[in-house]
């Protein structure tokens, strides 16, 4: 029987109203027992001294790239990327080549993700054959086979009907439909956030409208249709303010927000001179738009933190600016930029970065996961707020280094990765004197 | 005195100084320009690449005039005859070049950024020659000398820049320079055509940019009128309905030039579509500046490569 003992963590659990110095024992994958102390013969121990001991941290957005575009990211080196990063669970979006339209690609996929043994993977499947915005896909041979949402994620769906149509269906198989908010005809073109820093720098602008015309839409079709609709990466004032509007009525929306998204504004287009890693969609807004960001996770209205996590191999972020694909990786800087942008500045406390990072995620996509009580699936994160870090590309996981953040110092790191009980980060014996 | 920097990226980050510098230098260039033997051995040995990833007749033979008459090795290159059709990145590209050791790049491009992300890489002077919607800082540079030899002066001058402002970079790098040297600059055109909010991400100096409400009251009391080329794709990008409507409502005309002040220069970067954005009796009038602009082209461009290429040592 395998124990795994984590000694003298403070352990927050939102979804246990937790927060306390506590011993933590997990056997045979699960919860065992969690109190103030305890002695076990036999089983492997974990000093979290120090350290912060949480339920495991679920990814609601990233792109892993296979199969298709291999040569970007693998499901291995993603969920490596995420056990890094401190994240015990991704979930993927379907934009793979096929795209997971299907119950075959999505088979292929949870076949991949069981063949690596790493984190969870949990697969989102498209709303519409190939993501072509016309047809709905198999949605229900898809959850059969393990979906648990559905987006077309990178495609707005700009026909309302059809999203009518996605958010009906989606009620009959309990699937919470995600939505990557963007009017594709206002936001034609456009490669970076439509205001100063885009009239100075000539490039295309796409404006906040596109998204906010979008969120106010999928509002007013979730009333319509009862569907649990998620707003992907939020980024503007008014995209925040519909969804505190939404909520107040208590209409079933949630909405996530990207750790760029919290942390730059669209100055760093012009800071950087065109580098290519700043440029992802939605892109980096004003700075009017990130503090209602900051006020929508302060107040509750912004539900989880998502990554988008976006690999791209370096010859194509080399591209012109307006040629560059959009998109950063983030599974490997996303804690360390919660802690350092959030906790650390003063904008939340660390049971709810907890709660946006695991609870709410789990919440949202209906997983068995995102707690610590006796009996739950052993997935936990450990973390060290403290901790200074500096960003190195070169030491990341993932296959892919698109991102603005390398060099930068953060204090705060994900220390272990814990899923189902079997620490996967750090990998090396050596390693695991974790403190 | 050398410019104290490694490439002429934009207008943006240059100060009034390092301006003042490149014109002044420009001044005595022209000299050079009005000889019998048009040539000076100032760059001997230097090697120019014009790097042109969009067609360009003009600023091309004025930088190419411009190194020659310095005695430089000009060398075109434009996107049609360069490894780009071969689907070579643009950094690929620039690495290939900076490996044959060029002085300078002049590079035109119709990407916004791309002159910057190739001056990250190379060590060859990068010097723009249009980038996208962003710069096109030689242009302005020599706009604001034949203002200065027109008007003895270009602070406290009333600039009209009219036009498709959006995607012009004669406008945004004018607007920079222009106001840097204190200069009251009003842009005007269609509002589709007008970026909002670029007046308030200049550098702080004793001009201004500002944005009219329409084009008789840009004009108004104006020393100088820009008249910006209409592209024709613009009709079709449904920015305004026709280039018949367009002429009627935004074009330069006598009759609207009569609002200006009466010592008005008119100015146009070129190529000018006749009828469309300005009428003939305009640009072919005695206030016409549109042929000193390509006159003094020439000047300020063998002065950047002067200050920027190794001449100043």
């Amino acid at each position: 029987m395998a124990q795994l003992l984590i000694r003298n963590g403070i352990v927050i659990d939102p979804s246990e109203s937790l927060e306390a110095r506590r011993d933590l024992l997990i056997r045979d994958g699960h919860v065992e027992t969690i109190a103030e102390s305890l002695r076990v013969e036999e089983a492997e121990v974990l000093d979290a001294s120090g350290l912060i001991v949480a339920p495991g941290f679920i990814d609601l957005h990233v792109h892993l790239r296979e199969p298709g575009y291999e040569y970007k990211e693998t499901i291995e080196s993603g969920a490596r990327a995420a056990a890094a990063g401190g994240f015990t669970s991704i979930c993927c979006m379907p934009n793979t080549d096929p795209v997971n339209d299907n119950a075959s690609v999505t088979g292929y996929i949870v076949e991949r993700a069981h063949a690596v043994g790493l984190v969870n993977l949990f697969p989102i499947g498209a709303i519409t054959r190939g993501l072509e915005g016309r047809q709905l896909a198999e949605i229900g041979e898809m959850k059969m086979a393990g979906i648990v949402a559905i987006s077309d994620d990178g495609k707005p769906i700009n026909d309302a009907n059809l999203m009518r149509r996605a958010m009906e269906y989606a009620r009959d198989f309990d699937l919470t439909v995600v939505d990557h908010c963007e009017d594709s005809h206002l936001a034609a073109g456009g490669v970076m956030h439509e205001g100063e820093y885009s009239a100075l720098l000539g490039l295309k602008g796409i404006n906040a409208v596109a998204e906010e015309l979008h969120v106010a839409r999928d509002i007013m079709l979730a009333e319509l249709t009862g569907a649990r609709v998620h707003i992907a990466h939020i980024s503007t004032a008014r995209s925040v303010e519909f969804v505190r509007q939404a909520k107040r009525r208590g209409l079933p929306v949630s909405c996530e927000v990207t750790p760029h998204h919290f942390t730059l504004t669209d100055a760093e287009v012009h800071r950087r001179h065109y580098d290519t890693n700043t440029k992802m969609n939605p892109p980096l807004r004003s700075q009017a738009d990130l503090e209602a960001v900051l006020e929508g996770l302060r107040d509750g209205t912004i539900d989880a933190i998502a990554t988008d996590h976006a690999p791209h191999h370096a010859n194509e972020k080399m591209l012109e600016y307006d040629r560059a694909p959009f998109g950063i990786v983030g599974l490997e800087t996303a804690v360390s930029l919660a802690l350092n942008q959030l906790v650390h500045g003063g904008v939340i406390s660390l049971a709810r970065m907890v709660d946006l990072l695991s609870c709410a995620p789990a919440r949202i996509f209906k997983l068995d996961r995102g707690t610590l009580r006796v009996g739950a699936v052993a997935d936990v994160t450990i973390f060290d707020p403290h901790r200074m870090v500096k960003v190195d590309v070169a030491q990341f996981q993932s296959k892919s280094r698109n991102t603005p953040f390398g060099g930068w110092e953060l204090k705060g790191a994900p220390v272990a990765t814990i899923v189902g009980g079997r620490l996967l980060w750090p990998r090396a014996q050596t390693e695991r004197r974790i403190t | 005195m050398p410019l104290q920097r490694k490439d002429l990226l934009g207008i943006e980050d240059l100060t009034v100084e390092e301006i003042n510098l490149i014109l002044d230098t420009a001044d005595a260039f022209r000299d050079i320009n009005l000889r019998r033997i048009k040539k000076v051995p100032t760059l001997r040995g230097k090697t120019v690449i014009n790097l042109f990833f969009e067609a360009s007749t003009r600023t091309r033979t004025s930088f190419e005039i411009a190194a020659k008459r310095l005695s430089a090795d000009a060398i075109n290159i434009s996107a049609s005859t360069s490894s780009v059709v071969k689907g070579e990145t643009l950094i690929d590209t620039a690495l290939n070049l900076q490996a044959m050791a060029p002085d300078a790049i002049v590079i035109r491009h119709s990407a916004a950024g791309a002159p910057h992300q190739i001056a990250r890489v190379v060590e060859a002077a990068v010097i723009n020659a249009g980038d996208g919607a962003h710069e096109h800082p030689t242009q302005a540079l020599l706009d604001a000398l034949t203002i200065r030899q027109h008007k003895g002066r270009i602070a406290g001058l009333k600039v009209a820049i009219i036009g498709d402002i959006l995607h012009s970079r004669v406008a945004r790098s004018n607007a920079h320079l222009l106001s840097k040297l204190g200069a009251h600059v009003v842009l005007a055109g269609p509002r589709t055509l007008l970026p909002f909010g670029l007046e308030r991400r200049l550098a702080p100096s004793e001009g201004s940019v500002t944005f009219a409400d329409n084009i008789n009251e840009a004009i108004t009391d104006a020393d100088v009128v820009m008249v910006l080329r209409i592209q024709l794709e613009r009709e079709a990008g449904g920015f305004f309905p026709s280039l018949h409507e367009y002429s009627i409502h935004y074009g330069l005309n006598r009759r609207r030039l009569g609002l200006a002040k009466e010592d008005v220069v008119v100015m146009h970067p070129g190529p000018i579509n006749r009828g469309v954005e300005i009428d003939s009796d305009v640009a072919d009038g005695p206030f016409s500046l549109i042929l000193d602009q390509v006159n003094n082209g020439v000047a300020v461009r063998m002065a950047i490569l002067y200050l920027l290429a190794g001449g100043g040592e």
